[in-house]
């Protein structure tokens, strides 16, 4: 793919790192698709018309929470509670912001905040991973293309659960429910592999995410885990050169 | 009523995403917090995978487990990200037949 376009004549640093930044995107909107398509169906049985199920898509972008809100919703809770749980849900979205924005200090503030509209678990993994774009010319629409092509992929997602209905068959929803995990995998061992201590803070935040998640929400138990199993990372990651 | 609860919702959820750019263009970390904060996608994406993992299928969790072994195999192989994702769902397509 890279070769085609070099012989073309000369492409823009801006159409590259487009480019890359939609390739990089590519797997996080194979596994949005089909979930986004199962919580516009779910949500359309909850009572929510196709308006509201891509609305809620458009402003709030957060797969786990737009479920529990369509769920709630549907099962008549106020409107506080829903707000509330939604809070505690995406908090770790703060965690994982603040961990990204540092890594982007060099560039300016009208492109951070836009960014940080559409970090999501997904789209902070593969942006997290790709932090090297944050110091090249022009890296800014790499990451602008990555979350343009999560977001575009869940919003038209759930709008197509909405009219569509259920088009996927029920044996294959159940299994696309291991996508992202599969994909957070695909995205963590390659990094072990590189650097074994990573391996380290992984499986620490993940015995801490399961021993929390026994006594507290799941929504908090994962900030914790992930706050708490970063920790690690101030005496193990001593010698990374970023 | 509706309207008014997901806006309610797309505030407390996009409140928390963007106050970190304004925080790090005003405070410079120590050294060992940006240790930390480098080390967060990694504790983030161990978090994220388990214990979740084991309730894809909520009544078997060793599906969604047996799932992420092969995935992390697949992984450890150097196949591409989208090839991993395809061999687990294959994997719980499989065993929930």
């Amino acid at each position: 793919m890279v070769t085609k376009v070099i012989e073309k004549t000369q492409p823009s640093t801006r159409m590259l790192m487009i480019q890359r930044g939609i390739s990089k995107g590519f797997p996080i909107m194979l596994g949005y698709l089909p979930i986004a398509l199962t919580y516009g169906v779910l949500a359309k049985q909850a009572g929510m018309n196709v308006s509201e199920i891509t609305l809620m898509s458009v402003l709030v972008y957060a797969g786990a929470s737009q479920f529990m809100g369509a769920g709630m919703i549907g099962a008549g809770a106020g409107m506080l509670e829903i707000v509330i749980a939604t809070f505690v849900l995406n908090f770790r979205h703060f965690v994982m912001s603040l961990s990204f924005m540092n890594r982007l200090r060099g560039i300016p503030l009208r492109w951070k905040v836009p960014l940080s509209f559409g970090l999501t678990d997904e789209s902070f993994a593969v942006s997290s991973l790709h932090t090297e774009e944050a110091k090249q010319d022009k890296g800014t629409y790499f990451y602008a293309a990555l979350m343009l092509t999560a977001y575009s992929s869940w919003v038209i997602g759930s709008f197509l659960g909405g009219i569509l209905g259920d088009i996927i068959p029920d044996a294959l929803s159940q299994s696309m429910g291991i996508a992202l995990y599969a994909m957070f995998i695909g995205l963590l061992i390659p990094s072990v592999r590189k650097e074994w201590r990573v391996g380290i803070i992984a499986t620490a935040a993940m015995l801490i995410n399961y021993e929390l998640s026994l006594y507290i929400s799941s929504g908090w138990a994962i900030v914790f885990a992930t706050i708490i199993g970063g920790f690690c990372g101030i005496v193990l990651l001593k010698g990374d050169k970023s | 009523m509706i309207i008014l609860t997901i806006i309610g919702m797309a505030l407390v959820t996009v409140i928390p995403r963007f106050i970190p750019a304004y925080i790090v263009d005003k405070i410079q970390f120590p050294t060992w917090a940006n240790r930390w904060l480098n080390a967060i996608p990694y504790a983030a994406l161990g978090a994220l995978i388990f214990p979740g993992i084991s309730s894809v299928v909520p009544d078997r969790p060793s599906v969604g487990l047996i799932g992420g072994i092969i995935a992390i195999g697949l992984a450890f192989f150097g196949l591409n990200i989208i090839l991993v994702v395809i061999a687990a769902i294959s994997t719980v397509f499989i065993l929930t037949l």
